[in-house]
C-alpha cells in the first residue's frame, strides 16, 4: 500500500468513528447539536482527501467532480436552509432519495465496466442488489416528497394492484440475476432494463401508501439507502462506505421500528394495507352536536382556569400558529395558570416533529410533556386546548375496537373539564374519522384559522387584564 | 480487496453498532435522527468520486456525475436541515428566553 492510499484509509477511519460517535450524540438532546457537527467533519475529511485517491484520474473526471459537488451541494444548501420548519420530512425524504439514487449510480457504473476476466459473481451480486435497493429508495422517496409537498394526489389505487407489484418485482429480481451471474458480460440492454423496472418499482411500491404512513416510509428508505451505501462500500473496496451505510441501515431500521410503534402501525401493514380505507366496518353513529363558543368565552374560561394543557397538532403548524400560542401561553402563566403542552408521538407529520416546531417558536422544554408522563394529568386539568390536532384525542381509539385508529395511544383530553377545539372547519381528521370528542358534552368548538383563533384569544385575555 | 469473510463481520459489527446507538433515543428526537443519519450516509459521495474517477466512457461519465450531484446533495441537504433542527434543541435547552 502506498503512502498516499495509507493517509486515505486512515482518514477513512477516522472519519469513521466521527460518524458513530456523532450519531450516539445526536441520539440525545444534551449532545445532538455536537453529534451532527463531528459528523460534518467527518464528511469533509473523507471528500477532501478521497480528490487524492488514486483511481481518481484524468482532468475531466476531476473537473466533473468539482462540478457536480458545486451543483448538488449548491442546490442542496440553498434549498436547507430556505425550507420551512413544517416541510422538514420531504426535504428528508428528498436528501435521501437523492443518496439512494448515487448508490445506485455507483452499481451502474461498477456494472458498465465489469470486466469478464477479473469479475466475480459475488462481487456482481452485491452490485446488483445494492443498485437494486437504492433505485427503489432512490423512486420511493421521490414519490414520498411529492405527496407531502402536495404535488400529487395522496393515494393511488388501482386493481390488483399487489399482484401488479409482486410481478414487477419478480421481473425486476430476475433480470438482476441474470446480470450478477452473468460472470461480467453484462447485456447493456439488460442492464438499462433492470433499472427501469427497478425505479418503476419503488414508484408503484409508494403511490398507495397515505399521507399519514409516510414518515414510517421516508424511514424505511433510509435504511435501505444506508444499506445500498453499504453495499457499494464492499464494490469499491470502501471501509468508510460500508461501516457508515451499515451503521445507518442497522439503526434507521430500528428507528423505522420504533416510529411504527408509536403509531401503533405495522410496517408489513403501512406498506400492504391501506390505512382505514373501505374496512367496511360502520363507525359507530356519533351522539350530541358540536358546540361552537366564541373566542372572548374561551378567554374568560382558561384565564380563570388554575390548569391549561395545550394539544398541538399538525393544523397549528400549518396555520404557522405556534408563536401566537407561545405568546398566548406566557399570558397565562402571568395570570398564575399552570400550562402544559402535551405532545402525541406523532404529532406534527414524523414523530418529534411538533417537538422541533414548539422550540422553533421559543416554548422551553420544560413545560413540555410525551404522552406518558400527562396522561394521567387530564382528569385534573380545567381546560383542555386542542389547536389543530385531531385522531390523537379522537376517544374512539379506547372505546370502538372497529374504528382503524383503535388500539392507537391517544391523550385523553376528553377527561378535561372543558375541552375547547380549535378547528378551521368541520371535516374530519387525516384519517377521515369522525372525532367523537368535538361531539361531547364538555367540548366547545371555537372555528376559526389557528392563528387567527390564538390572536382572539390573547385579545380576550387582555380586555380581562 | 477486503476479503469475503472479513467484510461479512465488518457488516455484522457495524450493523450491531447502529442498532446500539438508536437503542435509547427519546421520541422527541426521532425525527432530527432520522435526518442525521440520513446525512451520515452521505458518505456515498466519496464513492460516486471513486467511481466517477475512472470513469471511461462518456456514458460512465454522464452517470458518474449524475451520481457526485446527487450524492453531493444528500450529504449537504442533510447536514443543513439536521443542524438547523438541532440548533432549536439547543436554544430551549436553555430554558426560557
Amino acid at each position: 500500500m502506498g503512502l498516499v492510499m495509507t493517509v486515505i484509509n486512515i482518514a477513512y477511519f477516522i472519519a469513521a468513528i466521527l460518524f458513530i460517535v456523532g450519531l450516539k450524540q445526536m441520539a440525545s438532546p444534551t449532545t445532538a447539536r455536537r453529534g451532527i457537527v463531528w459528523a460534518g467533519i467527518g464528511m469533509v475529511l473523507a471528500t477532501v482527501v478521497t480528490f487524492a485517491h488514486p483511481e481518481v484520474q484524468g482532468t475531466v473526471n476531476y473537473l466533473l467532480i468539482i462540478l457536480g459537488i458545486a451543483i448538488g451541494g449548491g442546490l442542496a444548501w440553498w434549498s436547507g436552509r430556505k425550507v420551512a420548519m413544517t416541510d422538514m420530512p420531504q426535504m428528508i425524504a428528498l436528501y435521501n432519495g437523492m443518496g439512494g439514487g448515487a448508490a445506485a449510480g455507483i452499481g451502474a457504473i461498477y456494472l458498465l465496466q465489469a470486466d469478464p476476466e477479473t469479475a466475480s459473481n459475488v462481487i456482481l451480486t452485491i452490485a446488483v442488489l445494492g443498485s437494486l435497493i437504492g433505485s427503489v429508495a432512490f423512486s420511493g422517496s421521490m414519490v414520498a416528497f411529492a405527496k407531502l409537498q402536495g404535488l400529487m394526489d395522496k393515494t393511488v389505487h388501482f386493481p390488483a394492484q399487489q399482484w401488479v407489484n409482486l410481478g414487477l418485482f419478480a421481473v425486476t429480481v430476475l433480470l438482476g440475476l441474470s446480470l450478477a451471474l452473468s460472470g461480467g458480460d453484462v447485456n447493456n440492454f439488460v442492464l438499462l432494463l433492470f433499472f427501469m423496472l427497478a425505479l418503476a418499482f419503488g414508484v408503484l411500491m409508494t403511490l398507495p401508501i397515505g399521507g399519514a404512513d409516510m414518515p414510517v416510509v421516508i424511514s424505511l428508505y433510509n435504511a435501505l439507502t444506508g444499506l445500498a451505501v453499504g453495499f457499494k462500500g464492499l464494490v469499491l473496496d470502501n471501509p468508510a462506505l460500508m461501516i457508515a451505510g451499515i451503521v445507518v441501515g442497522a439503526a434507521g431500521t430500528l428507528l423505522t421500528q420504533l416510529m411504527a410503534k408509536a403509531m401503533n402501525r405495522k410496517i408489513s401493514n403501512v406498506l400492504f394495507k391501506q390505512f382505514g380505507g373501505s374496512s367496511g366496518a360502520e363507525a359507530e353513529a356519533v351522539g350530541g352536536s358540536l358546540k361552537p363558543i366564541e373566542a372572548s368565552d374561551a378567554g374568560i374560561m382558561m384565564a380563570f382556569a388554575s390548569k391549561v394543557i395545550i394539544v398541538p397538532g399538525y393544523g397549528m403548524a400549518v396555520a404557522q400558529a405556534q408563536h401566537k400560542i407561545w405568546e398566548l401561553t406566557q399570558l397565562l402563566i402571568d395570570r398564575d395558570v399552570a400550562v402544559k403542552f402535551a405532545i402525541h408521538p406523532v404529532a406534527g407529520r414524523m414523530p418529534g416533529h411538533m417537538n422541533v416546531l414548539l422550540a422553533e417558536a421559543g416554548v422551553p422544554y420544560d413545560i413540555i410533556y410525551d404522552l406518558d408522563e400527562i396522561n394521567n394529568e387530564f382528569k385534573t386539568a380545567d381546560v383542555a386546548i386542542v389547536i389543530g390536532a385531531n385522531d390523537v384525542v379522537n376517544p374512539v381509539a379506547r372505546t370502538d375496537p372497529d374504528s382503524p385508529i383503535y388500539g392507537m395511544p391517544i391523550l385523553n383530553a376528553d377527561q378535561a373539564k372543558n375541552v375547547i377545539v380549535i378547528k378551521r372547519g368541520r371535516g374530519a381528521g387525516f384519517s377521515g374519522i369522525e372525532n367523537h370528542l368535538f361531539y361531547a358534552d364538555n367540548t366547545r368548538m371555537l372555528y376559526g384559522d389557528g392563528q387567527k383563533a390564538a390572536s382572539e384569544l390573547i385579545h380576550a385575555i387582555k380586555e380581562i387584564g | 480487496m477486503i476479503e469475503g469473510f472479513v467484510a461479512l463481520y465488518i457488516f455484522m459489527l457495524a450493523a450491531f453498532t447502529g442498532y446500539e446507538i438508536i437503542s435509547k433515543v427519546p421520541v422527541i428526537l426521532h425525527t432530527p435522527l432520522m435526518s442525521g443519519s440520513n446525512f451520515v450516509h452521505g458518505i456515498v459521495l466519496v464513492g460516486t468520486m471513486v467511481a466517477l474517477g475512472h470513469a471511461a466512457t462518456p456514458l460512465e461519465q454522464l452517470v458518474g456525475f449524475i451520481a457526485v450531484i446527487l450524492a453531493a446533495g444528500n450529504a449537504v441537504g442533510g447536514y443543513v436541515v439536521t443542524e438547523r433542527m438541532l440548533e432549536m434543541f439547543k436554544t430551549s435547552n436553555k430554558g426560557d428566553k
